[in-house]
């Protein structure tokens, strides 16, 4: 059988290898933490902790705003400094809580939060994973609990974790696959056991050969799991081309995954669900991937949620020359420009990445000359030359008939270009307007 | 440590591929019916190229540089529009006609359209028809050997017989580019390795022509269909237009289906001239007649999107 893919897509340089082999290692700053309220889809999270007050690690501060929402944990041990709006990575301010850290790491009691798997029922499964904060870590940031909580159980087919981390130079779920595989492991079967009719499926990159056999060594003899190699190609991870690759099942941007029968989750996820259930630790840390052209020494952190982006990459060595030509939170391809650097690392936050000048990621923009590249690495199947046409003259009726809605965001279409022209950027802009006047 | 940094929109990298590199490919994959050009017809040969391109060139960069628009000569597609526009015509045709033919191609056909990516008309076919319709006695008057002659296919419409092996390697009366199937072919070859064009359009095109010739040889009851379908399809323009002008980004359809419907409409019409029109040859007209055609194809081909019809699973 030939690999699992969609039909579509580009193969950028991986530039993983940078990082790759570098063994996860703690951080932990001694310095003020942050947590933006918002770092999640839905409501902002309500305070439970007001200025002077002493938080321990793993104590809950901050407590989920509404059904879509999320709780947040203090990640170190401390005073409350203050409630106030900080910036955050992506480059707006949130109202956030600021943590002054004792460094000590005093935590509360987690064995006290463990009760045994057996005795829970699937809905006591789900209260715990909401109660722990956890949402979707691969930049979504959607509340977990919500994913785990479809309409209706019988009909999931599939839990998947979404192990192909496709974006270059991404490495912290590979690094968790190798290291932590059973954690992965077991995170998977408590998520498949919530559905009567599900089977596992951990699907990777065929460019992680140790992780596809870790992992395959490791699940031979779990029924419900199968591990499945993907091809190597941008962006496999992409949720519908994933489901599309491991099940031929299809969804367009008005369907979540359930409607097909699937449930998509994150390596990072299955571990953070995984601590809560065996551990008894809400979600607090992250492993943050600091790397880059333009990084000294890059690596995979597992750091407290709130520690500042800028010591990061002091730890991390440090830029090779004076001042990188880009910083990026997330990967090259979707992450976001960091405008400033004093931003805390939240729930979503996979990546800090640092990239020397590029002569032709800044090249100007020339005439399209209709070579249809665009279209053919569209892994929504769409015209991005046209839907760009159609955002530029702003006509916004047009661009919703030719199926702009579907576009994922990818970059494939500008990455691809010849003419270096801002596809993506422009059909963002118009997917935005779109979304805003339905709002209205 | 300063920090401020050009901030932009995702995605923070870009691959290596520009326009300029694609044109570049496409003048190596005309390089070798180039040199069977200039081996064929001797320096007049070479000497149009060079005047051709040349011209193309100066053309461009005086045009936006009289307009105060930003050059576009580094993207070297006047270098190909020039290189074309001298396959296409005979050694014989006199410089100052070519170089009125690269004035019209980049200023009448290009840029005043809005330069390159604008134009609806492949700009070297639109200079030869410009040339063939002002200029028809020079333009078609052909030589091999130095020796006025008539082209292949005009002496098999006039009832004489040609050797077509000759026609294949290109050793015939002609235009420059054009009397040599082999080389076009190895330029195909580049091109389709090069993943510079697809498959759909030369394959359909040429296919579909195939096709209707076989069974017009049939119905008419030619001695030799088989000699009449390779000689069809090594004489005239067919290769040299199919290869590198029905490919033209601008100017043919960007869906894959699009593709697809122009090779096919490309086939009948170069099929409806040759065998009902009155010249031998037809491949150019049936080109900027499609030309025309490709807003429209586009709109009936517009690709299914991925999620067109997906269903809800139980
Ligand atoms: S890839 Fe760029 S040049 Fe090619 S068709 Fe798309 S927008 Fe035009
Ligand atoms: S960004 Fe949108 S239009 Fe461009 S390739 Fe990705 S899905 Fe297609």
């Amino acid at each position: 059988m030939g690999l699992m893919t969609f039909k579509g897509g580009l193969h950028p340089y991986e530039g993983k290898e940078i990082s790759m082999d570098k063994e996860i290692k703690d951080y932990f700053s001694k310095s003020d933490m942050v947590y933006p309220l918002n770092q999640h889809i839905g409501a902002p999270a309500k305070p439970l902790v007001k200025k002077g007050d002493r938080v321990l690690r793993g104590q809950k501060i901050a407590e989920a705003g509404g059904f879509v929402s999320a709780n947040i944990h203090a990640s170190a041990s401390g005073t409350v400094k203050a409630i106030e709006p900080r910036r955050t990575s992506g480059g707006n301010m949130a109202m956030s809580i600021v943590l002054e850290n004792d460094g000590a790491y005093e935590s509360i009691d987690f064995d006290e939060n463990i009760r045994p798997l057996e005795e829970l029922y699937c809905d006591d499964v789900r209260d715990i994973i909401r109660e722990a904060g956890i949402v979707g870590m691969g930049g979504a940031g959607f509340p977990t609990n919500v994913k785990l909580t479809p309409k209706d159980d019988e009909a999931i087919d599939y839990v998947i974790v979404n192990g192909a981390e496709c974006e270059p130079y991404l490495t912290s779920d590979y690094r968790r696959m190798i290291e932590e595989p059973e954690k992965l492991i077991i995170g998977l079967k408590i998520v498949v056991n919530l559905f009567p009719n599900a089977k596992g499926i951990i699907a990777i990159e065929d460019n992680k050969p140790k992780a596809i056999k870790k992992l395959r060594e490791l699940t031979r003899d779990e029924e419900k799991i199968t591990v499945n190699a993907m091809k190597t190609k941008y962006p496999q991870g992409g949720e519908r081309q994933l489901i599309y690759a491991n099940t031929k099942r299809r969804l367009n941007s008005k369907m979540l995954p359930a409607d097909v029968g699937c449930i998509v989750n994150n390596v990072d996820t299955m571990i953070a669900i995984y601590e809560a259930l065996i551990e008894g630790k809400p979600l607090m840390d992250r492993i943050v991937t600091v790397t880059g052209d333009a990084i000294a020494n890059p690596c995979n952190f597992r750091v407290p949620l709130g520690t500042n982006c800028r010591e990061l990459i002091k730890a991390a060595g440090g830029y090779m020359h004076d001042a990188p030509g880009k910083i990026i939170a997330g990967g090259p391809m979707m992450g976001k420009d960091m405008i400033s650097l004093d931003v805390p690392s939240v729930k979503g936050l996979s990546a800090i990445l640092c990239l020397e000048e590029n002569v032709v990621a800044e090249m100007e923009e020339s005439n399209c000359i209709r070579c249809g590249k665009c279209g053919g690495v569209c892994p929504s199947g769409l015209m991005p030359a046209k839907l760009a046409v159609l955002s530029a003259r702003g006509n916004l009726e047009a661009f919703e008939v030719c199926d702009g809605m579907e576009c994922i965001e990818c970059g494939c279409c500008s990455y691809i270009c010849p003419a270096k022209r801002h596809l993506t950027q422009s059909i963002a802009s118009a997917r935005k307007q779109v979304l805003a006047s339905r709002k209205k | 440590m300063s920090e401020l940094r050009k901030i932009s929109a995702s995605p923070h990298v870009r691959s290596e591929l520009t326009t300029g590199e694609i044109m570049l490919d496409v003048v190596f994959a005309l390089l070798p019916a180039s040199v069977v050009g200039v081996y064929n017809f001797g320096y007049k040969a070479f000497l149009m190229i060079v005047v051709c391109i040349a011209s193309c060139v100066a053309f461009e960069w005086l045009f936006e540089k009289f307009l105060n628009r930003k050059s576009t000569v580094g993207d070297f597609s006047a270098v190909v529009t020039g290189l074309l526009l001298a396959l296409n015509l005979s050694p014989e045709v006199p410089y100052w006609m070519a170089i009125l033919g690269c004035a019209f191609a980049i200023i009448v056909v290009k840029q005043l359209f809005g330069g390159i990516g604008q134009n609806f008309m492949n700009p070297a076919l639109g200079a030869r028809c410009f040339l063939l319709l002002s200029f028809t006695g020079q333009m078609t008057t052909f030589s091999y050997d130095a020796v006025t002659q008539a082209t292949p296919l005009a002496v098999i419409r006039d009832g004489g017989t040609v050797d077509l092996m000759k026609m294949f390697l290109g050793s015939t009366a002609g235009t420059i580019g054009e009397t040599s199937t082999a080389a076009i072919l190895l330029g195909l070859i580049y091109l389709l390795v090069r993943k510079i064009i697809s498959p759909r359009i030369p394959f359909c095109y040429i296919g579909t022509f195939s096709l209707l010739i076989f069974v017009y040889a049939l119905a008419s009851g030619i001695a030799d269909p088989f000699y009449f379908l390779g000689m069809q399809l090594c004489g005239g323009g067919l290769m040299l237009g199919a290869v590198f002008m029905a490919t033209d980004y601008v100017t043919s359809p960007v869906t894959p289906d699009g593709k697809v419907v122009f090779g096919v409409l490309l086939g009948i019409l170069t099929f409806c001239f040759r065998m009902f029109g009155a010249s031998a040859e037809g491949v150019s007209y049936a080109i900027i007649i499609s030309n025309l055609f490709v807003p429209l194809i586009e709109r009936f081909t517009v690709p299914k999107s991925f999620g067109k019809g997906a269903e809800h699973h139980e």
